[in-house]
């Protein structure tokens, strides 16, 4: 799916035109792409059961790769291949032996499968699914893995190369996260209004957590981490469509988008990275900025800021600035306040910090990162002696900046990000 | 009466015993929650699922925190137990040898605090 995540018309959003005429396998990997995720969701709630409902919904794709390029696309092709899961299931469960999912699946199976799926059923199924998928019973990674599986629809071989393990570990990885859900009894639910906010806060932690391994992470393909961006942007989509009143999900579009507009601007010709002062904003997406910042506007009309909203905001004043030097600093220091008041964590405090530089001047700056590093939480932190070190280049304490820069390297484990502190040592080190 | 939990504890990587081991157990299993029925030293039973199902919460601080469990990364982890009455230590350890034998683990006998009369 290269490109997907770029505009126009709208990043992420690949709607499926049926095409009169030919259906090719092409086609049908792009349905499987764009449905696959609904179909489990709508399968998982009929027979209850994660596994079987995979592997119905796969039943049914092998099924379409047959019928489809002789028959053409049918009506509906996401209703096809619902109705023909649920088929297959029937069969299945009907063919096997096993007590346990026959009774499962005798408990579950109470709509009529012949029936159309209704779409909003549909939807609420994958609202449900989705909240399974990033129970905070599971381990954050397996979230992940889960909802690139079953939500997005990615096989485990594409989930497996995402996050650079190979396909049976990822299978391990899969089978027992399904299994915890199975035997612990983790519901298929939206939980309660209680509940609610901090259960949206992890989803929405898992679709951010997924694009930041495709944003920042080097190692690796870079289409695969393209496409991890991607899919997030999706996933982010998808829930701002089965939640558009939840400010939150919107601001976490936002932000992706804001962020993704950078993309081709984000890396040089060697593939280092180009920091945000130094890129060239030419290249910035304008059709990605243009709709986050749309998001943005909507955020704030309903004056129920979060954290994914004020960082969305704090993108959202960076794409309107020509140059780094032409930024509202102001503006981007009194939304890190805001961000601190909700997420007073020491990362927050040194992002605040670095902005503060450009309205106060490096020196107030350094003098408050000086303050963080006395609690040192951030010792271990790459990005920590970078602001350090670029602090006391600035106000020209050039030999102590080198070795802020040396400290980060020890730490550093990205390598495009390692040229860029080295470029920066070694010109520091130079003008000593 | 005092109340003893006996605890049997799997450890990791341990072979796998055949079907029909498995079954046996299941069966003297079987049998010797039978005895401590009719004895009237039964209080409680169960069987647990793997470590890999279980989740730990966190409710001491402000926010509670959920996180896939086990607690312990450890290599031994409890299988399973049983809540007994006997009249001391020793009718305990005689139970437990015979709950040890029926379900061919070690077992691990603990009193229960406050549980007596």
């Amino acid at each position: 799916m290269p490109g997907a995540c770029r505009g126009p018309p709208a990043a992420g959003r690949r709607r499926l035109t049926p095409a009169a005429g030919a259906v090719d396998g092409d086609a049908i990997a792009q349905i499987f792409r764009e449905e696959s995720g609904r179909a489990i969701a709508s399968l998982v709630r009929f027979l209850g059961d994660i596994d079987l409902a995979e592997e119905a919904v796969q039943e049914a794709f092998v099924e379409a790769v047959r019928r489809w390029p002789d028959r053409g696309l049918p009506p509906s092709p996401a209703g096809w291949i619902i109705t023909t899961a649920k088929h297959r299931a029937i069969d299945r469960i009907r063919r096997e032996s096993s007590r346990e999912r026959r009774h499962h699946a005798a408990a579950m199976m109470h709509d009529d499968p012949i029936a159309p799926p209704d779409t909003g059923t549909v939807a609420d199924d994958q609202l449900r699914l989705i909240f399974t998928c990033c129970h905070p019973a599971l381990a954050p990674e397996v979230r992940m893995a889960l909802t690139l599986r079953l939500i997005a629809g990615l096989q485990t071989t594409e989930v497996a190369r995402a996050f650079l393990v190979s396909e049976s570990t990822m299978a391990q990885r899969l089978v027992g996260a399904k299994h915890k859900i199975r035997v612990a009894k983790i519901p298929y639910r939206v939980p309660d209004r209680d509940a609610l906010p901090a259960r949206l806060a992890s989803v929405l932690t898992v679709v951010y957590l997924i694009f930041n391994e495709g944003h920042v992470a080097t190692t690796g393909d870079e289409l695969v981490r393209a496409e991890l961006c991607a899919e997030a942007i999706r996933l982010a989509r998808l829930l701002d469509e089965l939640m558009p009143d939840e400010p939150e999900v919107m601001g976490l579009l936002a932000l992706l988008l804001l962020t993704d507009s950078r993309r081709a601007a984000r890396t040089s010709a060697d593939g280092s990275l180009v920091r945000l002062a130094d890129q060239d904003r030419r290249r910035w997406d304008r059709w990605l900025i243009d709709e986050g910042q749309a998001l943005v506007r909507r955020c704030l009309a309903r004056d129920e800021p979060g954290p994914f909203q004020i960082q969305a905001a704090i993108a959202a004043v960076h794409s309107d600035a020509p140059s780094a030097e032409d930024t509202d600093w102001r503006q981007i220091v009194l939304l890190y306040d805001q961000l601190l008041a909700r997420v007073p964590t020491p990362v927050v405090r040194l992002n605040r910090a670095i902005a503060l530089a450009e309205v106060d001047g490096p020196d107030v700056a350094l003098a408050e990162i000086e303050r963080l590093g006395e609690h040192g939480q951030l010792a271990r932190y790459h990005l920590f002696h970078t602001a350090r070190g670029d602090m006391l280049e600035r106000v020209g304490r050039r030999a102590d900046a080198v070795t802020c820069y040396d400290l980060a390297l020890s730490l550093v484990d990205n390598d495009s990000e390692r040229r860029v502190i080295e470029a920066r040592r070694t010109a520091a080190a130079d003008s000593v | 009466m005092k109340q003893y939990m006996l605890s049997v504890h799997h450890t990791e990587g341990d072979a796998e015993p055949t079907e029909e081991a498995m079954q046996a157990a299941f069966r003297d299993v079987d049998a010797f929650n039978e005895r401590l029925q009719s004895e009237g030293s039964w209080v409680f039973a169960c069987g647990l699922e793997g470590p890999s199902t279980s989740t730990v919460v966190d409710g001491t601080g402000n926010e509670i925190v959920t996180t896939d469990g086990p607690f312990a990364e450890a290599k031994e982890h409890l299988g399973g137990f049983w809540v007994v009455k006997a009249a001391d230590l020793d009718s305990a350890l005689a139970l437990a040898a015979a709950g040890s034998k029926a379900c061919q683990a070690p077992v691990e006998v603990r009193p229960l605090q406050g549980e007596e009369g």
